[in-house]
């Protein structure tokens, strides 16, 4: 074959690859009744939880006795778009904040109450009624140079083998996402569900709860919830995921 | 690359405070010596290559187990090992498979060192102890039959 044939089928099967995006969310790998059961409001048992977090961002609470519609008005308006762009820059601490912890910080410093725990009741409630405001919108994360640290920290978490297996992340979930570790499929470890109702759980969960429960199963120390090393890694994933539609609250097995 | 390795023959010896391993020599790409002397016991090593919670073996890899349900399909099936590679071949495979390919997923079912963040649990204990992985080497040197997937 000649030269210039062989370029042309080389730039023939490099354009597909161009046209589209490779990337796949954790619902395509499901069956169609996890996939049903997200898509049916009624059926998702996160959905449960959004109405919770409903109530709880229209009751005045704390010291302040403000609720967070106080000042953030109407949901639908004001958290729309929002849980798309976390993790960001905190201007006051100058350290990158998850949205979890923005709600933390809104409940003791503005609304003067007692912060509420990392995966506790309350606190996802709030995240999936505020991410839920940001259904089918795309990941868009901050276009804030101050986040390259942290995001280059997470992309090294993601590559860097821990545990007494001595997985990465990155060698699962890039490399051999689509293979089944026994009998579950791998997926890409995109964060566009969270929180989401896991079926394993019996419960909602972050994505930080996620990294503990894969990271348990490599047996390393799990990064601690809202540690600098778990924000780091949200924010690498969801730059890694920029452009994807949020789910929220999605379903998965 | 084995030539090279074969040169180095590395005598491998750990810290006393952790978990007391046993020195091993890597020649040509095997460990051809047992790390216990004792011959390992192939039913033995069928049984933790199946147990999900101690060989692992199966979240990864098939084999010729009809019993078991679920086998992982991310590395080769077992079927056929002990045609595919000498005794010291899979030795080393076993106890350090990054000594064969640095940027492999199998994880080194005996070494305690060198690892990061390990959980406080299994923080300097290996994957299976020195006669677990002469059972498992006994079992998977059986396996002959290239045929059956």
């Amino acid at each position: 074959m000649n030269r210039l044939a062989c370029l042309v089928v080389v730039i023939g099967m490099a354009l597909p690859a161009f046209a589209q995006d490779a990337r796949k969310s954790g619902f395509d790998y499901m069956g169609p009744d996890t996939q049903a059961m997200q898509k049916d409001d009624l059926a998702n048992p996160g959905m449960l939880s959004v109405l919770e977090g409903e109530t709880l961002w229209n009751t005045p609470t704390g010291k302040a006795q403000k609720s967070c519609a106080a000042c953030h008005g109407d949901a639908t308006q004001s958290m729309k778009g929002v849980a798309a762009r976390y993790p960001a820059m905190d201007d006051k601490t100058q350290s990158a904040i998850d949205l979890a912890g923005r709600i933390i910080q809104c409940r003791v410093e503005r609304q003067e109450a007692p912060a509420p725990q990392r995966e506790g009741r309350e606190l996802l409630s709030l995240s999936a009624f505020v991410g839920r405001q940001s259904r089918d919108m795309p990941i868009s994360p901050p276009q804030d140079a101050k986040l390259a640290a942290t995001r280059a920290q997470g992309a090294a978490l993601y590559s860097a083998r821990m545990g007494q297996l001595n997985f990465s992340c990155a060698q699962c979930h890039d490399d051999n996402a689509g293979g089944h570790l026994g009998a579950a499929p791998i997926p890409q470890a995109h964060p566009n569900g969270y929180p989401l109702y896991r079926l394993e759980w019996q419960s909602l969960g972050s994505l930080q709860r996620r990294f503990r429960n894969c990271m348990s199963g490599m047996r390393a120390e799990p990064f601690a919830a809202g540690s600098t090393e778990a924000i780091a890694l949200e924010a690498f994933l969801m730059e890694r995921a920029a452009g994807m539609k949020l789910e929220t609250p999605a379903v998965r097995p | 690359m084995w030539r090279l390795l074969g040169l180095l023959a590395v005598l491998v010896s750990f810290d006393a405070s952790a978990q007391t391993l046993v020195p091993y020599r890597i020649e040509n790409g095997a460990i051809t010596q047992s790390l216990t002397g004792v011959k390992g016991d192939a039913a033995k090593g069928r049984a933790i290559v199946v147990e999900r919670q101690k060989g692992l073996c199966l979240l990864c890899h098939s084999g010729p187990f009809p019993e078991e349900r679920f086998q992982g399909d991310l590395a080769p099936s077992l079927a056929g090992t002990g045609s595919r590679m000498s005794e010291g071949e899979i030795r080393l495979r076993m106890v350090d498979s990054t000594k064969v390919n640095e940027k492999t997923i199998m994880p080194p079912y005996y070494r305690s060192e060198g690892l990061e963040r390990v959980a406080a649990n299994y923080k300097a204990k290996t994957l299976l102890n020195a006669q677990e992985i002469e059972d498992v080497i006994a079992f998977l040197v059986s396996l002959k039959d290239d045929t059956q997937k």
